[in-house]
C-alpha cells in the first residue's frame, strides 16, 4: 500500500447511500469489471464517464449508509478509487470498503474544503489531507492498528488466506 | 455490562468487554442472501474449501424469488449447488420468503444469540434479545471459513416509549418519529435498546419493526429486553435451550431519549430521506400511484390485517395500483387462513411471491418516473424502487392501505379510530 496518493476529487452530499453508489438493478452482476460500469450511477450519471483511476471520493457524513451490498465498495474498487474520504460513513460500506483494501478516512468537516476537481494529496500514516488547489491541509481521523494492518495487507482476504493456511 | 455487551462476551469467550474494544466472536448462525454471490467467491478467493461449520450457515434466495433474469437464475442457481456440496441443510430456496422473517418462523432466532447476515436489516433479531448485525459479502466469507468474525463493541443509545399509542399509529409511525427527530445518521456505529411501557405492550411483529428501522439511523444492532411476550412467541418455534442476558443496574448508556406516543398522528418519510420525517397530513391529498404493502419491515401477517380492515368490501382507486408482497410463506399462509388475501384481491390488490421484491428496486412492482408511492418498506432512497426520480413516501402498512384507496395520500386514523 502506498503511503502517500494523489488525484482529483469527486465531492458529494450527505447520507449518499449504496443504492446510489450502486443502483439495485445491477445487483445481480457479479462480475467487478461489469460492476465497475455503473459506479455511482444513481448519484451522477457521468461518473464513470469522467472518473480516472486513482481518482478520489468526498463525500460529507454517512457516506455508504443502507443496503449492506457489497456491489458498492466492489465498484469503487474496480474503478480504482484511490480514497474515499468522507465526514462519516455507513457503517458496513466502511467494513466492506476497508476489507476490500479501499482506504476510507473519516475526515469531519472536509466538505467545506474541497471542490470538485481539486487535486489533493491524502497521507495514510499522518491523515494529512492537502488540497492542492488552495493550499489548505486538513487532518483525517488516524486509522486504527487493525484496519491499517488490513489495509497494507492489500485487504482482509490476503490475510484469511495466510491464517487459513497456517491452520 | 449491557445485555448486548454479554452477548459479545460470552461469544468471545471473555468475562467481560468494554465499549469500543475489538473482540472475536463465534456466531451462532450466519445467513447469505442471493445477492452476495460474492461470499461465495470471495470464500474461494481466500482458499476456502470446507465451510467451517455447515451447520450455522443458512442461505436464503429471497431477493430475487423467483429469478426474472438469466443472471439472476444463474446466481441462484451457483447458491444451490454451493449449499448442496458444503451440507448446507437451510437452503431456503425461492417459496420461503424474507430472510428476516423466515428466521423467526422457523423458530432459527432465540435470545443471546449472535446472528449475522449479508443484510442490512439483521438489527431486526434486537426484537428477540439477539445480536443481529448486517455484514457485506467478504465478511461473511470469513465465517465460513472460521466461523468467527470481529467486532467493534457499540456504544449504546436507550430510546424510552412513554405514553399510549392512539388508534392509527403503529410502531412504524412511532419509528419514523424517532428517526426524523434523531437524524438518519444518529446511531452509526452504535447500538439501540428501546424501553418503555409502550414497548412492554407490544406484539412481537411490532417490537420487529422497531428493531428493523434503527438501520435507517446507522445502527449496528438493537436490542428489546425479553419478557413475557417474547417468550410466549418463542415457545412453540425455537427448538433449543437459551440464555436470556440483562443489562446490570448502573450500566451508562451513551445516550437517553425519551418520546411521549400519546399525541403522535400518523408519520410519512418523504422523498428521498428516511429522516425527511412529518405528519402524515403534510401530504394530505397528493396522487399516488402505487401503494406497496410488504418486505422484512411492513409485510407480517399484522400489517396484512390492518390492510384488509381498511379495504374489506371496497375497491381501490382507479388510477393507484395496490402490490401486496407477504413476508414469508407463512404469512401468506395466515393470510389466506385469516381471508386477508381475499379480501385485498377482491379490493383490487395485486400479490406477488413472498420476497423483497421492489423494495430495492429489481423486480415485481418498479415504479416509473415521476410516479409516487406510499411503501411500508423501510428506504426511500433516490432511485431505490425504480427510477431516480418516483418519489417515495415511507409510512405504516394502514397509511398504505388508505393511500390505495383513496388514491392519494390519506391518514389512515379515519378509519381506524373506532377501535377498542
Amino acid at each position: 500500500m502506498q503511503t502517500e496518493i494523489s488525484g482529483r476529487a469527486f465531492v458529494f452530499g450527505i447520507n449518499i447511500d449504496t443504492d446510489q453508489i450502486y443502483p439495485g438493478r445491477y445487483l445481480d452482476l457479479t462480475d467487478p469489471a461489469d460492476v465497475g460500469r455503473h459506479a455511482m450511477e444513481g448519484a451522477d450519471e457521468s461518473f464513470v464517464k469522467n472518473f480516472q483511476a486513482g481518482d478520489i471520493i468526498v463525500a460529507g457524513t454517512n457516506f455508504g449508509c443502507g443496503s449492506s451490498r457489497e456491489h458498492a465498495a466492489v465498484t469503487l474498487k474496480a474503478v480504482g478509487v484511490g480514497a474515499v474520504i468522507a465526514e462519516s460513513f455507513g457503517r458496513i460500506f466502511f467494513r466492506n470498503a476497508i476489507n476490500l483494501g479501499i482506504p476510507a478516512l473519516i475526515c469531519p468537516g472536509i466538505s467545506r474544503y474541497v471542490h470538485t476537481g481539486d487535486k489533493l494529496a491524502v497521507n495514510f500514516e499522518s491523515g494529512e489531507i492537502r488540497n492542492e488547489a488552495t493550499g489548505q491541509t486538513i487532518k483525517a481521523q488516524p486509522l486504527s492498528a487493525y484496519i491499517m494492518n488490513i489495509l497494507s495487507s492489500g485487504g482482509i482476504k490476503p490475510l484469511i488466506r495466510q491464517q487459513y493456511q497456517q491452520s | 455490562m449491557h445485555a448486548i455487551e454479554k452477548i459479545l462476551a460470552k461469544a468471545a469467550g471473555k468475562s467481560s468487554v468494554a465499549t469500543g474494544e475489538i473482540v472475536n466472536c463465534k456466531v451462532d448462525l450466519a445467513g447469505i442472501n442471493d445477492l452476495y454471490l460474492q461470499t461465495i467467491r470471495s470464500f474461494y478467493e481466500m482458499g476456502g474449501n470446507k465451510v467451517h461449520d455447515p451447520k450455522k450457515v443458512i442461505v436464503f434466495l429471497d431477493h430475487y424469488a423467483p429469478a426474472s433474469t438469466i443472471q439472476q437464475a444463474d446466481n441462484q442457481k451457483q447458491f444451490r449447488e454451493f449449499s448442496w456440496q458444503q451440507n448446507i441443510e437451510y437452503l431456503m430456496d425461492i417459496d420461503q420468503g424474507v430472510c428476516h422473517q423466515v428466521l423467526v418462523d422457523k423458530g432459527l432466532v432465540f435470545p443471546g444469540m449472535v446472528l449475522v447476515v449479508t443484510d442490512s436489516h439483521t438489527t431486526t433479531h434486537g426484537a428477540v434479545g439477539a445480536f443481529g448485525t448486517g455484514v457485506g459479502a467478504t465478511d461473511l466469507a470469513t465465517i465460513l471459513m472460521t466461523g468467527q468474525l470481529w467486532f467493534r463493541v457499540p456504544e449504546i443509545i436507550r430510546i424510552d416509549l412513554q405514553g399510549k399509542i392512539p388508534p392509527g399509529v403503529f410502531a412504524k409511525d412511532i419509528i419514523l418519529r424517532v428517526i426524523g427527530e434523531l437524524g438518519a445518521d444518529y446511531a452509526v456505529y452504535k447500538a439501540v435498546e428501546f424501553t418503555g411501557p409502550v414497548v412492554a405492550d407490544l406484539s412481537m411483529s411490532e417490537r420487529m419493526v422497531l428493531c428493523n428501522m434503527t438501520t435507517e439511523m446507522g445502527a449496528k444492532t438493537s436490542y428489546i429486553q425479553p419478557d413475557a411476550i417474547t417468550q410466549e412467541y418463542l415457545a412453540n418455534k425455537v427448538n433449543q435451550d437459551y440464555e436470556i442476558m440483562t443489562t446490570s443496574p448502573g450500566y451508562h448508556y451513551h445516550a437517553e431519549h425519551t418520546f411521549d406516543v400519546s399525541t403522535l398522528k400518523p408519520q410519512l418519510a418523504a422523498p428521498h430521506s428516511v429522516d425527511n420525517v412529518d405528519d402524515i397530513t403534510k401530504y394530505a391529498g397528493r396522487p399516488v400511484q402505487q401503494a406497496f404493502l410488504g418486505t422484512c419491515t411492513g409485510g407480517r401477517t399484522s400489517d396484512l390485517a390492518v390492510a384488509a380492515k381498511i379495504l374489506k368490501g371496497k375497491q381501490i382507486h382507479p388510477h393507484t395500483r395496490l402490490v401486496v408482497v407477504p413476508a414469508s410463506k407463512q404469512v401468506f399462509l395466515e393470510a389466506i387462513e385469516k381471508g386477508y388475501m381475499e379480501t385485498l384481491i377482491k379490493a383490487g390488490a395485486t400479490f406477488v411471491t413472498p420476497g423483497c421484491a421492489a423494495c430495492l428496486g429489481t423486480h415485481q412492482g418498479m415504479l416509473a418516473s415521476g410516479e409516487t408511492c406510499v411503501t411500508s418498506s423501510s428506504r426511500n432512497f433516490p432511485g431505490r424502487m425504480g427510477h431516480n426520480r418516483a418519489e417515495i413516501f415511507v409510512g405504516s402498512p394502514a397509511s398504505v392501505a388508505a393511500a390505495a384507496l383513496n388514491g392519494c395520500i390519506t391518514d389512515p386514523t379515519q378509519y381506524l379510530a373506532k377501535e377498542d
